[in-house]
């Protein structure tokens, strides 16, 4: 869909850039120590670091993503809001306060409280950094998708705009302007989806869904009769040829000589929205050329329901509870593609009508993610289940969440965030589910793009509201991103060239370091960000949380609960955690998928997500590494948490 | 200021009230995974189940999500709530 770029956006764009710069260089002025550039001082107050964890955590990934799947597949999308909240219950019963009693300034240190040993510095830092990398590159992404249809820019704009920002950001004022930043996002995020849930809810279910000022959204035509179409006058049946051989598609040319696609329903016909790329680069849409002139198309805004209970067209304000319950015993139009490459390397994809029922969306397993919940073969549920996992041990493993208990002066301070994080990020996570409802019925979707979904809702509803969660889900990557990238320089400065290296660097020096570390890691981020610019940015995510609870988890936790953990047990398990995950994740079909292009059938591994191997393994090899090296003379390690 | 050369600081804290705090903290956690280990369960081996109407005409999926999210704000109160400061 081609997006009108919108003044209004740009204004409160700018204006929120503005101030997140304006807030990052007067904050810079106060922090010049180490203390103060990697943990703020110790000094952020609990009520502010608890807002901040949900500006830190609540990514674009569970913005747009989360969002944009519900709308696009129902339930599904709610799996990952309640996985992602269900982690932060490890990261405070488990985590939180010995990681703020052994560490100082990063995950290394904690892990490293009582060995001083090289090679956990080392590995605990290459893990932080590999997870933060992985982490980064969805943000970096969504945030050149962001930008796109809203200021009229390419890709690759956004994501360097987004990398300058956030570089400024964390080289000025490291982590009080990183706080401040996240805590202003992670607030306005919160009290935004809030009023448009209000909106939503206000105005409840419709068949005929109107446009912000009024308009009515045009309906592509389902379960026509056959006779109606191909009989019309000047309507010519296109042979069944090429790629349209055996589909369950008939072309049909109209008098004007436009082609149009309709999809065969038994015996009814169905119009489909068809999109073009030929070799040459030129797009077509629905068979005219793609624009919004005189004699082009554009793909049509969708979303709405067909059905609604008692047969009725509108159902007028509903109640959160009465809102769920009609969409359940409803039925909506959602759309599904065909992509076909054609002789001449052209590429058709061909977005069809499916009219769902609301028993189906509104229950586990109607995406392509996760159908296969609703298979009988147990192998089949085996990916859920450890994608599932991953969720719950990720967050606790996450480096910039980590980081972030060193902001707060003591144990009773990190308890009391986590709590104010769990209920800020607890809230937004059950709007998810009626903001993305609520854009499935919104008629303002993009076939094409299931992360616009969210900002697509609030256009349907007015402007303006467009413009400021346009805005704040730009900040959102922001916020997420600095986050990122102050764990990732910490790795470099504190553990890697400090403690690793043993560059002598006084506070000044060590600082510095940072800094340049962070314009690195910015610069890479923005490449990172270009290149993998077509890759779905949750899934991104989901392999981020895999990696992180393989590599990092099980050695956290021995650490904290098992008294015979040796040096060489912690920095196996690390090793053994990121390189089997990650590699699981490279030879898995959604990569063969994905990345490669290749055949997903051939892939070497069975299921996709690697948790629930690889976490396990993580604290197999720990228990024999430790086991094995104890008994060959090395010293105990002291008890820690108990 | 921190100097780089001097150990980590620890902060001083009774070992009693970490042990104490700590076996609640694992109380509540085991709690909460038991219920999320259930949802689990119940999608992967009983979808069916999951979408059946519920609560109010709401079926089990959507209030069990919602349960487990208000349950992690609920153990969360009650750990700060019991944990020892002193």
């Amino acid at each position: 869909m081609i997006h009108p770029t919108s003044l209004t956006a740009i204004i409160v764009f700018l204006v929120f850039a503005g101030a997140v710069l304006g807030i990052s260089l007067y904050l810079g002025r106060r922090a010049k120590s180490a203390s103060g550039y990697f943990a703020a001082g110790g000094n952020i107050h609990w009520a502010v670091n608890g807002i901040a964890f949900a500006g830190d955590y609540l990514s674009a990934a569970s913005f747009l993503g989360i969002c944009g799947m519900i709308a696009f597949y129902g339930y599904d999308g709610f799996l990952y809001s309640i996985g992602y909240l269900a982690g932060w219950i490890v990261a405070l019963f488990i985590v939180a306060e010995p990681l703020k009693r052994l560490g100082r300034f990063t995950f290394a240190d904690a892990l490293d409280n009582k060995f001083n040993s090289r090679g956990i510095k080392l590995s605990a830092a290459i893990s932080t950094l590999v997870v933060s990398c992985f982490y980064l590159i969805p943000q970096m992404v969504g945030a050149g998708a962001l930008v796109q249809p809203l200021l009229g820019f390419p890709h690759y704009v956004g994501v360097l705009v987004v990398g300058a920002i956030v570089t400024v950001i964390v080289t000025t004022a490291g982590m009080v302007s990183t706080t401040w930043v996240q805590f202003i996002k992670g607030g306005i995020l919160v009290i935004l989806c809030a009023v448009i849930t209000v909106m939503i809810l206000m105005r409840g279910v419709t068949t005929k869904p109107t446009t912000a000022d009024g308009q009515e959204v045009k309906i592509p035509g389902y379960g026509l009769v056959a006779a109606d179409v191909t009989g019309a006058p000047g309507a010519v049946v296109l042979p069944e040829e090429g790629i349209w051989r055996n589909t369950p598609y008939v072309r049909v040319r109209n008098a004007a000589g436009v082609i149009s696609v309709y999809r065969k329903e038994g015996d009814k016909l169905s119009e489909t929205q068809t999109s073009r790329v030929r070799p040459d680069g030129r797009r077509f849409v629905n068979g005219l050329p793609r624009g919004k002139g005189e004699g082009e198309a554009d793909l049509l805004p969708v979303g709405y329901a067909s059905k609604l209970p008692g047969g009725v067209e509108k159902t007028g304000p509903l109640g959160p509870f009465d809102f769920l319950r009609t969409m359940q015993e409803s039925e909506v139009i959602l759309w599904r593609s065909d992509r076909f490459t054609e002789a001449d390397g052209g590429v058709t994809t061909v977005y069809y009508q499916k009219p769902t029922a609301g028993t189906d969306f509104m229950a586990p397993g109607s995406s392509p993610t996760f159908q296969k919940v609703r298979s009988s073969k147990f192998f089949d549920k085996l990916d859920f289940l450890s994608l599932m996992l991953a969720l719950f041990c990720g967050t606790a493993s996450l480096p910039h969440i980590l980081i972030r208990y060193y902001t707060v002066k003591d144990q009773i301070s990190a308890r009391k965030s986590t709590v104010v994080g769990i209920a800020a990020i607890g809230c937004f996570y059950v709007l998810t589910l009626f903001l993305g409802l609520g854009a499935m019925t919104s008629g303002a979707l993009d076939v094409t793009d299931s992360n616009m979904a969210a900002p697509l809702l609030a256009r349907s509803i007015s402007e303006l509201l467009f413009a400021v969660i346009s805005a704040v889900a730009f900040t959102t990557v922001l916020g997420t991103v600095s986050g990122l990238i102050m764990a990732a320089s910490g790795a470099v400065a504190h553990d890697l060239m400090s403690n690793v290296m043993k560059i002598p660097m006084d506070e000044f020096r060590k600082v510095a370091a940072a800094k340049v570390a962070s314009l690195c890691v910015g610069v890479l981020a923005i490449c990172l960000g270009i290149l993998f610019s077509k890759m779905n940015v949750n899934f991104l995510v989901g392999w981020a949380f895999n990696i992180a609870a393989s590599a990092n988890l099980p050695s956290l936790i021995m650490l904290l609960f098992w008294k015979r953990t040796t040096k060489q047990g912690i920095t196996s398990a690390i090793i053994v955690g990121m390189v089997s995950s990650l590699g699981w994740i490279l030879m898995s079909a959604q990569a063969y998928k994905d990345v490669y292009g290749w055949n997903p059938a051939d892939a070497i591994v069975p299921f996709s997500q690697p948790a629930i191997v690889t976490i396990p393994l993580g604290f197999l090899v720990l228990i024999v590494v430790s086991l094995m090296t104890r008994r060959a003379g090395t010293e105990p390690a002291p008890a820690t948490a108990k | 200021m921190v100097d780089f050369k001097n150990p980590v600081q620890k902060e001083q804290e009774d070992a009693a009230v970490i042990a104490h705090n700590s076996r609640i903290g694992l109380s509540l956690f085991a709690v909460y995974t038991a219920i999320y280990g259930g949802f689990m369960a119940l999608s992967a081996f009983w979808p069916q189940l999951m979408s059946e109407p519920f609560l109010g005409g709401v079926n089990l999926a959507v209030i069990y999500g919602f349960v487990l999210i208000a349950t992690a704000l609920v153990v969360a109160l009650i750990y700060v709530k019991l944990c020892r400061k002193f």
